[in-house]
Formats: C-alpha cells, sequence, structure tokens
C-alpha cells in the first residue's frame, strides 16, 4: 500500500545555488515553458515550480531563491530550509536537491553545497560555466571532486544547454540508487560541537530536527533562535546563550566554527582536483571594472545609463500606451454603437473596458524596465550600480540596489515596485516599495498642467519652478519616509551589504526575453483582476442612481440630446445642444452615490479650501489619479477632458477646462496649490496598491501605504492652504 | 594592526581576524573572508563607500562599516 503512494507520486528536485551562478537559466532550460509560480504565507519571495521529462519518466522540479547559505535571518532566508525539509507541505519533502555552483568560483559556492549535505538527502552537484572556469586556467577534475565530495557532480554549460542530457540522466540515476547506503561524507564538526548540540537537542524533547538544532547553535539572533524562544521561553536564551559561552571557551566560537570547518572541508577537496594557473589572468571583468567602477568614468556612465532608463519609461512608452488606449477605446466605440443605452452598455463600455485598458495601459512601462532589468542583471552591471549608489541611498537607511526602483517610480509605481524584486534585504525591500508612489509619476503631470497651466501663468519660470518644487517634494518626502520607517516600523539588526560583484558577460536573450514576458504576465494575472473589479466598482458609483429626480434617465437623456444634434444644424445650435449634453453629465456625475458623498464628505475638505466638486473631483480619482482631469471637466460642464488635449496645451492654461476653472470663485492659487500638493503625497492608484499586495503578500503594506499618504497628502495640502490664504 | 577599510586601492592583506558573532560577521564568513584569507582592494566607490575587493576567485563588494569589523595584517 505504503510502495503504491510511493509510486504514483512523482520525484521531486529542489534546485539550489548562490546568486548568479545561472540557476534560473538551469531551470528554465529543465522546465521549460511548464512552469508555474508558487507563493507561501508570510513569505515576500517567490518560488517557481516546473516539471522535467525524460526517458519517459516525469520529474516535479521546485526552484529555491538564490542564496549563499542556509543560515536564515528572515522567514524570506527560511524558505529554502522549510522547503527542503518538507516543513512547508510534508508530502512535498524533495527527493533529491540539485545544487548549481559557479565552476570559476568553486570553494565559495560549495559552501552552501556542504550545508545542503547535512540535511541528508541527496544530492547532486551542478558544475555550472565551465566555460569561463577554463578561460580563467581553472582545469576541474570532476570525476576526483565527485570522489571527495561523494556525490554525482555533473558538469554543464547551461546557457548553451551543454551537459543537459547527462544530467537528467544523473537525476534518474540518482534516485534510481539507494542513498543512504552510500558512504557519506560530508564536513566534520568539532567534538564540542557536537555535544553542545546533542544536549540542545535532548533540551528540546528532540522535537526540532538535528540540523535545525545545529543551525540554531550557530546562527546568533537568527530566525530559528527567535522562532523558538518564543515558543519555549526566555530560559532557552539562557541555555544558549551559555552552550555558545562554552564553545567559545573550547575554541571553537561561532559562528565563525561554521565557516573554519566547511572551508577547511572544503580545501582539502578540492585541494588535488582544481588546478590554477600560476599567475591570475588579467580577465575582460578587470578591465571593464576598471572603467565602469571609475570615480569619473564609472559615474559619466551610470548616470547616462540611468538617464537611458528613465527617458525611456517617460518617452518612449507613453506612445505605446496611447495605442492601446485608442484600440480599447475604438473596441467600445464599436460596441457602444451597437447597443441600446443602458446600464448594461455602460457597464461594458464605462466599466469593463475603461478597466481592461487601465490594467493594458501598463504593460508597456513594466515590460519594458523589466527587459533593462534583465539585461543589466544578466550582464553584470546592476551590481556595479548598486556599488556606485550605496552611500547616497544610505543616508535614507537604504542601500544601492534600491536605486533603480525609485527612479522607475519617477515614471510608474508599479513597474518601480515590481522592480523592488532585485532588493534581497526584506526591511530594505518593503522600505522601497511603500516610498515608491510618492515620486512623482507621469499620471500626475496632466493634473499639474492643468492647475499650473490655469493658476500659475503667465510667467514661465513661476510654472516651471512650481513643477520642479513638486517632483522635489516626491524625492524629499520619499527618503524621509523611509529612514523614519529603517527606524520604527522596519527596524531590525543592521543589515549586512556585503554584496558579490559577478563576473561580466554577454546577457542571454532567451532569459531577458522570458523574465520581459513573465513579468508582463505575471502582473495581468496577479493585479489584473483586482484593478478591473476596482474599476467596476467605481464606474457603478458614479453610475448609480441612473435617474434623475424626476425618474428620467440621464442616459436616455444625453442620448435624446445628442439625437438632435446633425451636421445640418448651424454652429450656435450645436454648441447648445453640446453644453446641454454637458450639463446633463454634470448633474448625473453629481448626483451619483460618489458625488453625494463628496457633498457630505464637504466639511473634512473644507479646511484644504476645497469645495465639494474638487473633494468629489479627488475622490473619484482614488483609483487612478488621471481620471482628475476627466471628472473636473464632467462637473464643471465641459464634458470628457482627455488628458492628452491639456498635455498639448503646456502650461498655457489656454484649454477650455482651463479657462472654467479660472472662473470658478472657490479656486484661488491656494486652493489650485493645495490640490497640486495632495495629488504630489497622495496615493491616488488603485493598481499600486493591488501591485504592492501582489509584491509584499499581504493586505498590511498597501494599506499602510494608502493611509500614511493619504494622512501625509491632507496635512500637506492643509499646509500649503492655511499658509497660502494668509498672503 | 590594520582593518580592512584602512586599506588603499591596490594594497594585498590577510585577514587576521573578525570582531563579534552577529549576522554582519556570520555573512562576512560564509562568504570566505576567514582567518588567513588573502585578499586585494580593487576599488572605493566615487562616494568613498562602498569598497571593493578581490578574494578567493571572485569579487565582493561590502561598506566601510563592516569592512571596519575585519582586522587584517598587510602583504607586501
Amino acid at each position: 500500500m505504503i510502495y503504491a503512494m510511493i509510486a504514483v507520486r512523482t520525484p521531486l528536485l529542489a534546485l539550489v545555488g548562490n546568486p548568479n551562478t545561472g540557476k534560473t537559466t538551469l531551470f528554465n532550460a529543465l522546465a521549460g515553458m511548464n512552469q508555474r509560480v508558487g507563493n507561501y504565507p508570510g513569505v515576500t519571495v517567490e518560488t517557481k515550480k516546473g516539471k522535467l521529462h525524460f526517458q519517459s519518466q516525469d520529474f516535479e522540479i521546485i526552484d529555491l531563491p538564490g542564496t549563499y547559505s542556509l543560515a536564515a535571518r528572515s522567514p524570506d532566508e527560511m524558505l529554502a530550509v522549510d522547503v527542503i525539509l518538507g516543513h512547508q507541505n510534508k508530502s512535498d519533502r524533495p527527493d533529491a536537491v540539485i545544487v548549481i555552483v559557479d565552476a570559476s568560483n568553486l570553494d565559495r559556492n560549495l559552501y552552501l553545497a556542504t550545508q545542503v549535505l547535512d540535511l541528508g538527502l541527496p544530492v547532486i552537484l551542478v558544475l555550472n560555466m565551465i566555460d569561463v572556469a577554463t578561460g580563467q586556467g581553472l582545469t576541474i577534475d570532476t570525476e576526483k571532486l565527485s570522489a571527495n565530495l561523494g556525490i554525482p557532480v555533473v558538469p554543464i554549460q547551461a546557457n548553451k544547454g551543454v551537459g543537459l542530457d547527462q544530467l537528467k540522466a544523473m537525476i534518474a540515476h540518482t534516485l534510481a540508487t539507494d542513498w543512504a547506503s552510500r558512504e557519506r561524507k560530508r564536513p566534520e564538526f568539532p567534538a564540542a560541537f557536537e555535544s553542545e548540540s546533542r544536549r540542545l537537542s535532548e533540551r528540546l524533547n528532540g522535537d526540532v530536527p538535528e540540523v535545525l538544532v545545529r543551525r540554531l547553535l550557530l546562527d546568533v539572533g537568527g530566525y530559528i533562535e527567535t522562532h523558538l524562544i518564543r515558543g519555549h521561553g526566555p530560559e532557552l536564551a539562557a541555555e544558549l546563550q551559555a552552550a555558545r559561552q562554552r564553545l567559545s571557551q573550547a575554541g571553537c566560537p561561532v559562528p565563525a566554527i561554521e565557516a573554519r570547518t566547511r572551508y577547511a572541508w572544503i580545501r582539502l577537496a578540492t585541494k588535488e582536483c582544481v588546478q590554477r594557473p600560476a599567475q591570475r589572468p588579467f580577465s575582460w571583468t578587470d578591465h571593464i571594472d576598471a572603467v565602469l567602477t571609475h570615480k569619473i568614468f564609472g559615474t559619466v556612465i551610470f548616470m547616462a545609463t540611468m538617464l537611458l532608463i528613465f527617458l525611456m519609461l517617460f518617452l518612449a512608452a507613453p506612445p505605446i500606451m496611447k495605442w492601446i488606449n485608442d484600440g480599447i477605446d475604438g473596441v467600445a466605440k464599436m460596441i457602444s454603437d451597437s447597443m441600446t443605452p443602458g446600464p448594461l452598455r455602460s457597464l461594458i463600455v464605462g466599466g469593463i473596458f475603461k478597466g481592461v485598458g487601465s490594467i493594458l495601459v501598463f504593460l508597456p512601462q513594466i515590460m519594458m524596465l523589466f527587459a533593462v532589468i534583465a539585461v543589466l542583471e544578466d550582464c553584470g552591471y546592476m551590481a556595479r550600480a548598486a556599488f556606485l549608489m550605496d552611500k547616497l541611498m544610505s543616508k535614507a537607511g537604504l542601500s544601492g540596489k534600491s536605486f533603480i526602483p525609485l527612479l522607475s517610480s519617477l515614471a510608474c509605481a508599479v513597474p518601480g515596485i515590481m522592480s523592488a524584486r532585485v532588493i534581497d534585504q526584506r526591511r530594505d525591500r518593503l522600505a522601497t516599495i511603500v516610498v515608491a508612489p510618492l515620486m512623482s509619476c507621469s499620471a500626475r503631470l496632466p493634473v499639474y498642467m492643468l492647475l499650473i497651466g490655469a493658476f500659475l501663468g503667465p510667467h514661465f519660470w513661476v510654472q516651471g519652478l512650481t513643477l520642479f518644487g513638486l517632483y522635489c517634494l516626491g524625492l524629499i518626502v520619499a527618503p524621509v519616509v523611509a529612514f523614519l520607517l529603517k527606524r520604527t516600523l522596519l527596524r531590525g539588526e543592521t543589515p549586512v551589504f556585503v554584496m558579490e560583484m559577478p563576473l561580466y558577460k554577454v546577457p542571454s536573450a532567451r532569459l531577458v526575453l522570458r523574465r520581459t514576458f513573465d513579468a508582463g504576465w505575471m502582473f495581468l494575472r496577479r493585479a489584473g483582476t483586482l484593478i478591473l473589479a476596482t474599476m467596476v466598482v467605481i464606474w457603478a458609483l458614479l453610475y448609480f442612481p441612473a435617474n434623475d429626480a424626476n425618474g428620467q434617465s440621464f442616459e436616455e437623456q444625453i442620448a435624446a440630446l445628442e439625437a438632435k444634434d446633425s451636421k445640418d444644424l448651424d454652429k450656435a445650435a450645436r454648441e447648445k445642444i453640446k453644453d446641454d449634453v454637458n450639463a446633463v453629465r454634470s448633474a448625473w456625475k453629481q448626483e451619483s452615490v460618489l458625488g453625494q458623498i463628496g457633498k457630505f464628505m464637504e466639511p473634512v475638505f473644507r479646511p484644504l479650501g476645497w469645495d465639494w466638486k474638487i473633494g468629489m473631483a479627488a475622490m473619484a480619482s482614488f483609483p487612478a489619479r488621471e481620471v482628475m482631469v476627466g471628472t473636473l471637466g464632467v462637473i464643471y460642464g465641459e464634458g470628457e477632458v482627455e488628458s492628452d488635449d491639456i498635455a498639448k496645451s503646456g502650461f498655457r492654461g489656454d484649454t477650455d477646462l482651463s479657462k472654467r476653472l479660472q472662473q470658478e470663485h472657490v479656486f484661488t492659487v491656494p486652493v489650485a496649490m493645495s490640490v497640486l500638493v495632495f495629488f504630489a503625497l497622495c496615493c491616488q492608484c488603485a493598481s499600486t496598491l493591488v501591485v504592492i499586495r501582489r509584491e509584499t503578500n499581504s493586505w498590511t503594506w498597501p494599506a499602510f501605504t494608502f493611509v500614511y499618504m493619504t494622512v501625509l497628502a491632507y496635512v500637506g495640502a492643509f499646509i500649503v492652504f492655511q499658509v497660502g490664504r494668509l498672503f | 594592526m590594520l582593518s580592512l577599510d584602512q586599506l588603499r586601492t591596490g594594497q594585498r592583506a590577510c585577514v587576521e581576524s573578525i570582531a563579534g558573532q552577529d549576522a554582519i560577521v556570520q555573512r562576512l564568513y560564509e562568504m570566505g573572508l576567514l582567518e588567513g584569507t588573502e585578499l586585494e582592494v580593487i576599488a572605493f566607490a566615487p562616494l568613498g563607500d562602498p569598497i571593493e575587493i578581490r578574494l578567493q576567485d571572485y569579487r565582493l563588494s561590502l561598506r566601510r562599516s563592516e569592512a571596519a569589523r575585519v582586522q587584517v595584517r598587510l602583504l607586501g
């Protein structure tokens, strides 16, 4: 019976390795297109699962996050250990572990491999980048290495597909052999450590697996320590400290003893089988690095690269976004023309199609940014960029890795937040994600243009300075918030910034394409539905009630008015019809649920100098701030104003809407400024919040972001208005 | 005794000891910075921090504050 159950289950392989070892490339080569992303509760990193077929046998393979060590300091780092030990899901314990190592940097890569050996599962060592090692004059005797390590060793070149068949054959062979009967080789810790480990294990009543007891002893302040002390009380902390004290006196202090033991064993194991050249050859990486990390050239090249990324997101993406919008609008119009007016038509056209459009419109920027990031990461420049910017970002309590996500957020926070995946420190990633929406994104620009154009003319320098000030507001507030977060909510022990500077190499087109499409697809699948739902809710809040006080349908009134319009009428008559239509639209919006909420909330907006119309437009813009311009247009009876028209007008303030706003007595310069500041600081973007939820795997962070930014925006707008009206 | 952050570009040194037992020290050990490891300072970032070193067969960047934990002996 048990035999039958084992036979039915597809063998599961876990893939682990250091970052920059070509792990993802190997996983893609093994699993092909057959992949899905797995999420674990409480963890912000993701794993991928794929299926592998070899000689009529099926295998499942799980790709774990790249890591240098199994010593876990956060739930994210604990994931690899949990998965390998089968703690996440008992039936999901891997049958074997594939450890991929960079052959050109064998010793340090083997450190993780020796930790995996301790877990007792069958292990296959994959020597990747054997060509790079050869290029550096290293020769590796794989058979001898295999004998010394006591595990199978397969040399491959994942990027060229060399050695994959041998690897698959080795996987099948390893799973078919009786692993337990092999002679087990692994680093042996000093006797003092073993006896402390046994003692601790007994103290924990044998409830904790041996491997984790050893980690508990070794990882000072680590995840397991924190976790177990919470369960077993402070006595355990005291005993742990005493045990470490005894170890230190016995000449094997933690954590040093682990590195000493493992590296000594590794050196012995690799000594005879790795031949190094007497003189290290001067490599390509040396040449390139001499330029790219140079004080002057390095800085100039870095700035040029960053400027290119920004211009790409800011200038090259919008035309594509416009095509997408025009395409959606075209289809929506076709459907609209073929249906009778009513809630269904409005739901499809104004709710669903607008919603789908507002999702698809993010794709160009997301995919462009991920393509660039994939290139930068794969060629090795990402680490250099982080190296160059680290000092600057450290002033805000972040690291150099936060720079690109924050820069990208100046174009759009959605790809920016997604790109925060490059940050491996959990607290830094969260802080970066939470402050990214403070960066003035391109969707704020139409609102800035409209109000600056209408109220801060005619001097161009006043307008320019105001726009500059609004951008600076984000650039100043974001680091301050990040700094405060790192001191309060996200406080923890000083994070480690030790970062490998990988070798430069030509990026793989396949990997770049894959990551680009993965990013786009993931956004559509994970965030798309939620964004669509939000858009439909907002549509409903603005659509209902559908009838005016006399029970007449707004939509039919508009249709009746528009039916009167024809090309034969004179210009004045046609203008009159247009004005009437806009008046009905305005009345409809004011009567809508959202309009009534706006009126009800007016006392809240008063201290900002706003009347209920501005308040309502601001509230209608919470799902997507670019809606502000259109909503203001409808409320003030100017019809559906397009952001494009505002953009074309620039700061001239000569659009109908600008002129109309200038006539409104409530709209003074302090009020315009207070609206501007509110928009600069507020998180009026459902897509951003949905993506934060997706990236942090919890609703806490989007809720936090929304609340703190709304409070900040309100306080900012309040101060600006109250100070502004003194003059 | 010198600490790693006091070295200049191009200088080679040998790790003598690392102070402490916290996460930073553990990570330095894991990355192969342990007693007896030989290293070379390759560069300092334009703003003076972090620092890039070569050890074993690879390159590593670390902040000055982290490098200050590593005591080294200068090699000729």
